[in-house]
This record gives C-alpha cells, structure tokens and sequence, in this order.
C-alpha cells in the first residue's frame, strides 16, 4: 500500500461484539419518537407561532419612498445601479465579478440571466402606458439620443437625489434640490436632464399603480414564476434594506442566521455567517467566493472525518465516551459474579 | 412453516438481487429486538429523534404542497401548519447536531464504519440547502431578503447561473421534491448501513475478556454478528 493509503487507513482494533444482548423495540422506540417530535412541534408552534412579514411591492415601495424609488430607477436608466453593474450571470459588467487567486467560476459561467436595467426597468414598463403624448414624446428624444447624451441627462438628474440620499444617510442638511409634491417628485437639476424628468415621473406614477411590478413580470409566456426583475430592482432601492436592518438581517448583523421577529432562522449557518465577520473577508469585495472555499473545504474535512490522521483520534485521548458507555465500563470494573 | 420456493431460474437478476440484500440485512438484522448491552445512553435517542423529525418535517410539508404555497399565509390552519414546519425544521437541526456529535466523540466510524459517518455528514450538509430553499420559497419578506442577499454567493461561485434564488418557481421544486428525496435517501443509506455494520462498539472493546467474563447472551439470543466488524 502506498504511504498516503498507510496514512489514510487508520489502525482500528474495533472487534465485533461477542457480549450480552438486552431486549430493544426498534419499532416502539420510533414510534415514541415520533410522538415525542410531534408533541414538541405542536407545543412550540402553540407557544411561538411562525414568523410571516408581508412582503414589500414595488408599488409600496414608490408610495411610501417616492424619492428612493426615482433614485434607483434613473440609476437603472443610466446602468449606474447594483444591478446594472453587477456582472454575470445578470449582465456583462464587472463590480460585483468575484474571484479567488486563478479561479473565476462566476465569469466562467457567463451570463444566463440577462438584464438590460434600461429596458427592463425602465423604458420597458413606460412603453406599456398608453395615450401620453408627452411620455410617447419623451421616449422617443431619448432612445433617438446618442449614448452619451443619455447618460449626462441621467447624470443631471441623478446627481441631486444622490446628495440627497448621502446627505440623509449622514444625518446632514440636504440641499434643497429634491422635494416631494403631491406623491410627485421635483428635482432641480443645474443641467438639462432632458426628457428624463417626464419619464421618471411617469414610471414614479405607474410604480404607484402597481404597473412596474407587474410589467417586470411579464414573460414569454402567460403563467410565469421567475422574481428575478421586480426582486433585483427592488434591492437597488433602500426599502427592503431599510425593513431588514430593523430585523437584524443584514450580514454585519449576523443576518445570515436570523429570520424577521425573535424567531431562530438558520442557527445551523453560523460558522458560515461567522467567516463574514472576520478579516480579511470583512472588507474583502471576494468575501462570499472566500467564505464559500472556507466552508467547502471545511465540509469536504468534516465528511473524511474518519480518513483524517489528527481529528479521527481526538475521540479516544479526550474520554467523553467514558460517560457515553459509563454503564459498560462499570460493569467491565465490577468484580465477576460469583455463582 | 413450508420451506421457501427454489428460484425457477438462480441466474436472473431478480434472485441475484434478493439474494444479495438478504445476505446484506438479513430481516433479524434489519428489525433486530435486541442490542449490545453497552448501547445504554440517552445519546443513542438523538439518531431516532432526528428521523422522527424529518417524519414530521415532511408531513407537514405534504400538508402544505397540498394546498399549495400560498394558502398558509391567508388561513389559520395553514399557518399552524406552517409553524409545524419551521418548528421541526428547527428540531431536526438541532437533534441531528447532537447526534453528529455524539457520533463523534464515539469514534463512531471505527470497525469499517466510515460509510455510516459519511452518509450522515452528507446529509447534514444537503439538509442545508434543503432548508434554504425552503427560506426563499416563503412568498414573505423573509424570502425577499433571504433570496436577494444570498444570490451574491451563489453568484460568486457561478453556481447562480444554474440555481436562481430569485427564482421562486425552481426554488420552490427544489424545495419540495428534489432535495427532499436526496435527504431521505441520504437517511434511508444511513440507516441501513448501521443495522448492516451494527452499533459501533466501545473503545478498548477487549472482546476476550468480555466474553468470558459476561454470562451467555440471553433471550433474545444475538443477532448474526455485524458484517465488517474488522477494519
């Protein structure tokens, strides 16, 4: 045998048993289990119930945040946003593109999701509204303007609402560019933004209706179960962000574990959720393919337990078995019966 | 009792096989009404609990897919089972940990065992997306965020590409056939390798002086003795 196969092949002088037997009732002691998990189940669900937060809708989202609503679309429309810089499989940018050392997998696999947060998000849902002369007007000004041009008009009218939104995740003054008017919202742009208003105001509207969220479900065909457009937007926003915060989901609040309420999510995923809290993979922009090589490797070790020279042996000089068969090693103790 | 029937033709398939799983686990070995005395220990209870717990797991789920993955959110009776659900998820987690770790401090792949420890460590492991997918096909805001922050990994390794977590419909299948059978086979591989391999026995088993120290085995008498004892 080779040296590896000696290594591997732990020494094991594990002897079939040739001792006493006693009475066991597999089927009973299942069946009592069985109640026993069922009575469990039932106690806890009587006591604690299961969490169930209504989910949040595009339609909430732009009532209830008009301003974050409009900063995320323009971004969409300027392929400024999370998404639309995202990379594979969604698109074929590069921000949130991981790597470790040689390894790409996620460029590997390419692109089997697209999306195109111009069309998809934006110009799409606005061509489903009819009888807007001014919409009709302003979409056609811009799909026939140069990409350049797009973008600086996205950029003019981007620019306020993003001094906005920094200025209130400071907790400073915003400057009086962006208000809220009538569930309308006004922006001063310093440079033209040229037929972007009107189109954001009209998707502000739609969204309102609930039109965007059902536009963004819109598939070749007529039953469809893909979340994926309304899902990503959505997370371009702060809504959802904002909801989880207040629950304790985000990843610097170990979210990875946690579920809405004081309920105990997935308690299992805590030495994965732990890895993020750790550097280098606390800052790292590759912290999740880092954290998921960890946890591979971690539970590829943790299947070969028995093959691993070290870990296989940490069982027999820590003597916890000792209390597991303490009844065995008593009676092998005891002085012999005599008859 | 009449003897059984010779098999018409010894060479088909059919008998090879049936011949082969009963010289594997003989019935007295698959149902076996007795044990070695040294399995004494309120740590055994936590493998057949965490079978009990996937019994009531999927129970419950059947009762959902029944009706199908909205009807829990707008019912009281859906919601109670529901919280089943979640609540013998929780338990199932939590008894199959102890009992991993039970398993552990046993040594319990000794004696050509490994087999027993890598089954049940594959299914702790395909238990977890099996739970994941669960997250994600809640239809709540929990599977909102849960799906939209976990797709980032996914992504990051390419597995996104093929196993969308935004994608409720693929999710939801996912979650309600295809993991489920992977961890029941898991679970029915694992069981039927400790009734083949037996309970494994304690360290510094010496099997001399036990057997001459020990009076015979009583009523019932002992089970044909367990295949692969011997590393």
């Amino acid at each position: 045998m080779s040296r590896l196969g000696d290594l591997l092949k732990s020494k094991d002088d594990t002897q079939p048993w040739k001792g006493r037997y006693a009475h066991y009732d597999l089927v009973k002691e299942a069946s009592i289990a069985v109640g026993v998990i069922t009575l469990l189940a039932i106690l806890l669900t009587v006591l604690l119930s299961s969490p169930d937060d209504k989910p949040s809708t595009i339609a909430q989202w732009s009532q209830q945040k008009p301003a974050d609503f409009v900063t995320a679309a323009v971004k969409e429309l300027d392929g400024a946003s999370g998404t639309a810089e995202y990379g594979p499989p969604y698109n074929h940018n590069s921000t949130s593109v991981q790597h470790f050392l040689l390894l790409h997998p996620q460029r590997w696999l390419g692109v089997s999701h697209p999306i195109d947060t111009e069309k998809d998000f934006v110009v799409g849902p606005l061509e489903t509204i009819p009888n807007d002369p001014a919409l009709t007007a302003a979409l056609a000004q811009y799909k026939a303007a140069p990409e350049k041009q797009k973008k600086e008009w996205a950029e003019a009218y981007a620019k306020p609402l993003e001094e906005t939104a920094t200025a209130e995740e400071e907790k400073k003054a915003p400057p009086n560019t962006v208000s809220e008017s009538n569930g309308t919202v006004i922006v001063k742009t310093s440079g033209s933004a040229g037929p972007v208003p009107v189109m954001m105001a009209r998707l502000l509207a739609l969204a309102k209706s609930g039109g965007v969220d059902g536009s963004l479900l819109t598939s070749k065909q007529f039953f469809q179960t893909d979340y994926t457009k309304p899902l990503l937007f959505m997370a371009d926003g702060g809504l959802l962000a904002e909801r989880a915060e207040g629950q304790h989901l985000l990843g610097k609040q170990w979210g990875l574990m946690n579920e809405t309420g004081s309920y105990p999510g997935q308690p299992w995923l805590w030495l994965y959720a732990l890895w993020y809290q750790v550097e280098p993979m606390k800052s790292s922009p590759n912290a999740d393919i880092q954290v998921l090589l960890i946890m591979s490797v971690l539970s590829l070790a943790f299947i070969c337990v028995p093959l691993i020279p070290g870990v296989r042996s940490i069982p027999r000089r820590i003597p916890i078995y000792r209390l597991i068969w303490r009844e065995h090693y008593r009676s092998l103790e005891a002085p012999p019966e005599t008859s | 009792m009449s003897a059984p029937p010779t098999p018409l033709r010894p060479s088909s398939w059919t008998v090879r096989v049936r011949e082969a799983a009963v010289e594997a686990l003989p019935p007295e070995r698959l149902l076996p009404d007795g044990q070695p005395t040294y399995v004494a220990s309120w740590i055994y209870v936590f493998g057949v609990a965490s079978i009990a717990s996937l019994i009531v797991i999927v129970t419950s789920g059947s009762i959902l897919a029944l009706k199908g993955p909205a009807w829990w959110h707008y019912t009281g009776v859906g919601h109670f089972f529901n919280s089943i659900h979640l609540w013998s998820v929780e338990l199932f987690f939590f008894v199959m940990v102890v009992h991993l770790w039970g398993k552990y401090w046993m040594a319990a792949w000794r004696g050509g065992r490994t087999r027993v420890w890598v089954t049940g460590a594959i299914t702790f492991l395909v238990a977890v997306p099996t739970a994941l997918t669960g997250y994600v096909s809640q239809q709540n805001f929990d599977a909102q965020w849960i799906s939209t922050q976990a797709k980032d990994a996914m992504n990051s390794v390419g597995v996104g590409s093929f196993f969308n977590l935004t994608n409720f419909g693929q999710m939801y299948s996912y979650h309600v056939l295809l993991l489920p059978v992977a961890v029941i086979a898991l679970v029915i591989a694992h069981v039927l390798l400790v009734r083949r391999h037996g309970v494994v026995p304690p360290f510094e088993l010496d099997a001399q002086r036990v057997s001459s120290r020990a009076p015979a085995p009583e009523s019932p008498p002992a089970p044909p003795a367990p295949a692969g004892g011997q590393s």
